[in-house]
């Protein structure tokens, strides 16, 4: 590929090697671990669902009881497939029976691990199918009605009542939305189990919930048939809940996921070692699903500076690609994150802006680019504000972005009004139409400004790579290498959570989704 | 669509500033012009044009004119309108309580720090309960600040704790025992539906129930927070839109100065 900026491709192949043997350390530990949640999302992959009278989920009763039985290392699976074969129940009678009380799954005689995947197959392929059939749904409305030119037009709801949320959504995906974010309450991150059901109430956002997946897909597969596009669905794979959400967004058909390797760590303070195993499992699924994940970059750029800390965005889209990887998501599906966020004060900047987006998009050619709107320095003046989405917008469709997160006049006021998705919308639309083509027409000075800052951000880039190599990720995120947060690799949230793998461990559906899959260290 | 391009309206009204009957401003003192922009639930055509009108006279507007209007999505339509404000409020009567202290630059509080208090100063601050938001809290703690003013990591006379987002009350308090904090900072920039004066309110109360509110200045932040608010939840300061780091490290300085005198 020739470079507009006069990049030097086998430096980037050199950055990319780097973040490969980054991410492989990083893998050497995961494969060795799970957690609760991972043990949760198999619960639901073989049909556990639903709670007990008090609301806990079942597949979290299931999973703290072998937890408290200290039996957790062998799998969830492990259990109740010696209790399919001993009792001839389904695994959801069997969680129902052990939130009754009446049952101890660990008492049963252990059975081989091929007699375990024989009575667990009905179970395994029915989601396995369930998530089958989604996707060629998907794949099938692509084809037929279509969908939105790129950039995608991508847009939150966030009225807290999912009912209300699906009146918004419509309204955005008439006006030209492609893509639909639900927003979650504030908090969901941190709860380590995902509530049930329809939901009415939320702060800042909506529950994300199996049931609410599935009103809102239902809402806009018709709004899509409507309109004549397909509409995507988003939601959050992030936090303590990562590869339960990426289940049950698999099974209802969400086409995006906000799924950072590293966000939950440095944002939300949820332990090293419980996030990077999560999101092994969680990328599985997506890659399976044909679920394009999002990457969380642009959050390092509001709390440390855009212009001097450009280098560790890209150097964390290098290291989330290389993850995913590792978990089977193909790069088509790879919305590594970026952002608009200097300060508009700055002479230049936008020349500053431009270079980094177009070096984005020619360093991961395939990737849908997730790009981030100006949040940091919103300030009220919403008049200002739609400039700042226009230049934004004008970014996107010059270097050619995958899917524009739209900037909304009133950021830092309020969760967007109708009106306010509209004229964002119209500012969008109207963008990229006018401008549709001038990545094609228009090139770059040798040695400007705008080639100069690319190849700048790149070196530091690989410097940056250079030092977490050495160190291993662990404890460069320890130092404080990305947003300036420092977490100890045994500090925050969850870490109750890990748990070495047994030898009786069994999950299946890592190779059935990704059946590609080297295993790097066994 | 040609009317009010140019404005042919006599002027006859009074064009002098009375500040005791101040009224929006346009291009001529007392002219009241307004613009807003707002939503109804109807679809669009004459019947909205003139609903729009209607809520512009009840809300005080003479003159209402909608110049452009939208439909979002089936059954709303958006307005752009324009009118007279026909009341108005009497500026000198206003009294609006404000943080009272001299706000200086950050060599003349870290100045005032080693000159008159002679110690650093502790400060804890944190984005409290489920808030997941660090923006407001970096921009006054963190090195490098927010539009050109520095946090007050960058003080020399500032010991800082910035325990970023979604920290528990609980933990700040521990926090503030273990550091023999000074202050403690507070950003809520999650209001809706009053989630944030819940969790403030809280504070005070264990604080209080501690035994440490009086051993501790507490300041509140955030794009929704004033200092009224913050007086009336029990802090000793908010600060809202448009101050910064050197608004606040100012106010601890002085506000520690001040008790030491007491």
């Amino acid at each position: 590929m020739q470079s507009k900026l006069g990049i030097d491709f086998t430096k980037v192949q050199h950055a990319r090697g780097i973040a490969k043997n980054i991410a492989d350390g990083v893998q050497r530990f995961v494969d060795n671990y799970t957690t609760v949640a991972v043990e949760r999302t198999l619960c639901r992959l073989v049909g556990i669902d639903n709670t007990d009278a008090d609301g806990v989920p079942l597949p979290n009763i299931l999973v703290e009881d072998l937890k408290n039985k200290n039996v957790l290392e062998h799998g969830a699976l492990f259990f109740i497939g010696n209790a399919i074969i001993e009792t001839g129940k389904s695994p959801q009678q069997i969680a129902e029976q052990i939130s009754a009380g009446d049952l101890d799954i660990t008492a049963f005689p252990f059975r081989s691990q091929s007699e375990i995947a024989n009575a667990f197959k009905p179970y395994i392929d029915a989601s396995i199918n369930q998530i089958k059939e989604r996707r060629s749904k998907r794949e099938h409305y692509l084809e037929t009605i279509g969908e939105g030119s790129r950039p995608y037009l991508y847009v939150i709801v966030a009225t807290g009542n999912i009912y209300e949320d699906v009146v918004q959504a419509e309204a955005a995906a008439r006006q030209g939305a492609d893509i639909i974010a639900v927003i979650r309450t504030t908090g969901q991150s941190l709860l380590d189990y995902v509530p049930f059901g329809a939901t009415t109430e939320g702060f800042g956002g909506t529950f994300a919930t199996q049931e609410n997946f599935r009103i809102m897909r239902r809402a806009l597969d018709k709004v899509g048939e409507e309109v004549g596009r397909y509409i995507r669905l988003c939601n959050y794979c992030s936090g303590l809940c990562m590869p339960e959400i990426a289940a049950m967004g698999a099974l209802e058909g969400l086409d995006v996921m906000l799924n950072d390797a590293l966000y939950g760590i440095l944002f939300r303070d949820i332990n090293m070692q419980r996030t990077l195993i999560d999101q092994f499992m969680s990328r599985a699924i997506n890659g399976f699903a044909g679920v394009i994940i999002n990457t969380g970059e642009d959050n390092y750029l509001t709390t440390a500076d855009a212009v001097e800390e450009a280098h560790t965005v890209l150097a964390s889209d290098l290291i989330n690609e290389q993850l995913a990887l590792l978990a089977g998501l193909p790069e088509e599906q790879m919305g590594l994150g970026h952002a608009f966020e200097m300060d508009p004060d700055l002479e230049n900047g936008f020349l500053f802006e431009l270079a980094q987006a177009q070096m984005t998009r020619e360093i991961f050619p395939k990737a849908p680019l997730k790009y981030m709107p100006p949040t940091k320095f919103m300030t009220g003046n919403i008049f200002r504000g739609h400039l700042q989405d226009a230049l934004f917008n004008l970014i996107g469709v010059w270097t050619s972005q995958g899917i524009q997160l739209l900037g909304m006049p009133t950021e830092a006021i309020h969760t967007p009004f109708m009106s306010d998705r509209y004229l964002s919308i119209e500012n969008a639309k109207y963008i990229f139409n006018n401008m549709r083509n001038i990545g094609d027409e228009v090139e770059f000075k040798k040695d400007g400004i705008i080639q100069k800052r690319a190849q700048e951000v790149l070196d530091k880039t690989i410097g940056l790579l250079e030092e977490i190599e050495k160190e291993g990720l662990f404890l460069a995120l320890e130092k404080g290498i990305f947003g300036g947060v420092k977490r100890q690799k045994d500090g925050g949230k969850g870490l109750r959570g890990v748990s070495l793998k047994g030898t009786h461990y069994y999950n299946p559906f890592i190779p059935l989704m990704n059946p590609k899959l080297e295993p790097c260290n066994l | 669509m040609s009317e009010g391009l140019y404005t042919t309206e006599t002027k006859d009204f009074d064009q002098t500033l009375d500040l005791s009957k101040i009224k929006p401003y346009g291009d001529t003192m007392n002219d009241g012009k307004t613009q807003l922009s707002f939503t109804l639930p109807v679809p669009p055509g004459d019947e909205a044009v003139e609903a729009a009108r209607q809520l512009l006279r009840q809300m005080g507007f003479d003159n209402p004119q909608i110049v452009f209007h939208k439909e979002l999505t089936k059954g709303f339509t958006f307005f752009n309108c324009y009118g007279s404000y026909t009341r108005s409020v009497d500026f000198t009567k206003i009294k609006v309580p404000k943080v009272e202290s001299v706000k200086w630059d950050m060599k003349e509080t870290d100045y005032f720090i080693k000159e008159r208090i002679g110690r650093k100063i502790i400060v804890v601050g944190a984005s409290t309960g489920t808030d997941a938001h660090t923006v407001g809290i970096d921009a006054i703690m963190n090195m490098k600040g927010f539009a050109g003013r520095f946090g007050l990591e960058r003080y020399d006379m500032f010991e800082t704790y910035n325990m970023g987002s979604q920290v528990l009350n609980e933990e700040i308090i521990a926090k503030a025992i273990e550091t023999n904090a000074d202050a403690m900072l507070v950003s809520q920039t999650v209001t809706q539906k009053d989630v944030h004066i819940k969790n403030m309110v809280e504070l005070v109360e264990m604080l209080e129930a501690e035994g440490l509110r009086n051993k501790l200045i507490l300041c509140a932040g955030g794009p929704r927070i004033t200092h009224e608010l913050a007086k009336e939840l029990g802090y000793d300061a908010g600060f809202g839109m448009n101050t910064y780091a050197d608004d606040v490290a100012s106010f601890i300085a002085q506000e520690i100065e001040r008790r030491k005198n007491k």
